[in-house]
């Protein structure tokens, strides 16, 4: 990754132009084609550097669930309660954490009663307790990685 | 906004991401029966009322080195919510600053934002400035570093 692909990544993580020729009103910006922009960009992709190349969804303004869900698996069923998990389409990512509450997954539901019946269905599965914790309020979204 | 059956056809078909071509819209167009200006039009109102949060590279911080990435959870009195939810989601290292449910008596953790970094050490030392420097000494907090990661997909909305 050069200082081009970094520049690409810090500014384009902020925004992208809405218009016939997006890519290149983008490169202009930054120095260089639209040839170019679109080479960078899929190469980046290809490394898998790139998770995706689009929108970012609000999913609750689109009618969809959307919750970060938390479980207390104990150690030995840990490899397998991971995998029932990540089994559900629904679950968006999941990650392990060093606590007591050592699984940490967001459930992305079609509609936002979907979720309990999700969580209910992962309770069934593992037999374990699902803790659901929606968000009740947003202080900051921002989420982009200076690189 | 009201979203028409065409929107979201709209919505599913670039979900996973824009033509890399020199015309996104007018390929996106084509797939879906559009002409490129109403895919501009419509994409640009999504925008506008908040439907699509942002548009463009969405990274996997992972792979950018970012491997360093604490969940730190607040136990916040009620009152004081908005005041500590606000002053965390100003600091420059954190990337999402949420209230969520408690479940007590398990979980009485209320507050909840995440610290990327690139280093596990620095991540620490920097979540111990910022409580020195912000005086929240008497807020409970836990910090849950990331072990490994099971699962990252972009979510399939519709």
């Amino acid at each position: 990754m050069d200082d081009i692909d970094r520049a690409i990544l810090n500014r384009l993580q902020g925004g992208f132009p809405i218009c016939e020729r997006p890519y290149r009103a983008a490169a202009e910006q930054l120095g260089i084609s639209e040839q170019q922009l679109i080479r960078r960009l899929k190469s980046m992709l290809d490394h898998k550097q790139l998770s995706r190349f689009g929108p970012m969804y609000h999913a609750e303004r689109l009618g969809g669930g959307l919750s970060l869900c938390a479980m207390r698996v104990p150690e030995a069923e840990f490899e397998q309660v991971a995998d029932q998990v990540n089994a559900f389409q629904e679950v968006a990512h999941n990650y392990a954490r060093d606590h007591s509450f050592n699984i940490w997954f967001v459930l992305a539901t079609e509609t936002p009663g979907r979720i309990d019946e999700v969580v209910a269905e992962i309770e069934k599965v593992t037999g374990l307790r699902v803790y659901n914790l929606p968000k009740k309020e947003e202080y900051f979204v921002g989420l982009k990685f200076e690189v | 906004m009201v979203l028409s059956e065409q929107d979201r056809r709209l919505i599913v078909e670039i979900q996973g991401g824009l033509p890399l071509s020199s015309r996104p819209f007018a390929v996106v167009g084509e797939r879906i029966g559009l002409c490129e200006q109403a895919v501009i039009e419509r994409v640009s109102a999504m925008q506008e009322s908040g439907i699509i949060k942002r548009l463009g590279i969405v990274v996997r911080h992972h792979e950018l080195g970012y491997t360093s990435n604490a969940m730190v959870v607040w136990d916040v009195p009620d009152e004081r919510l908005d005041e500590i939810g606000n002053i965390l989601g100003a600091q420059e290292c954190v990337t999402l600053c949420y209230q969520r449910t408690r479940r007590l008596p398990d979980w009485p953790y209320n507050l909840f934002c995440m610290i990327h970094g690139k280093e596990r050490d620095r991540v620490s030392a920097y979540i111990d400035t910022l409580v020195e420097d912000q005086g929240l000494h008497d807020i409970p907090r836990k910090v849950l570093f990331s072990g490994r990661r099971f699962k990252q997909r972009g979510a399939k909305y519709l």
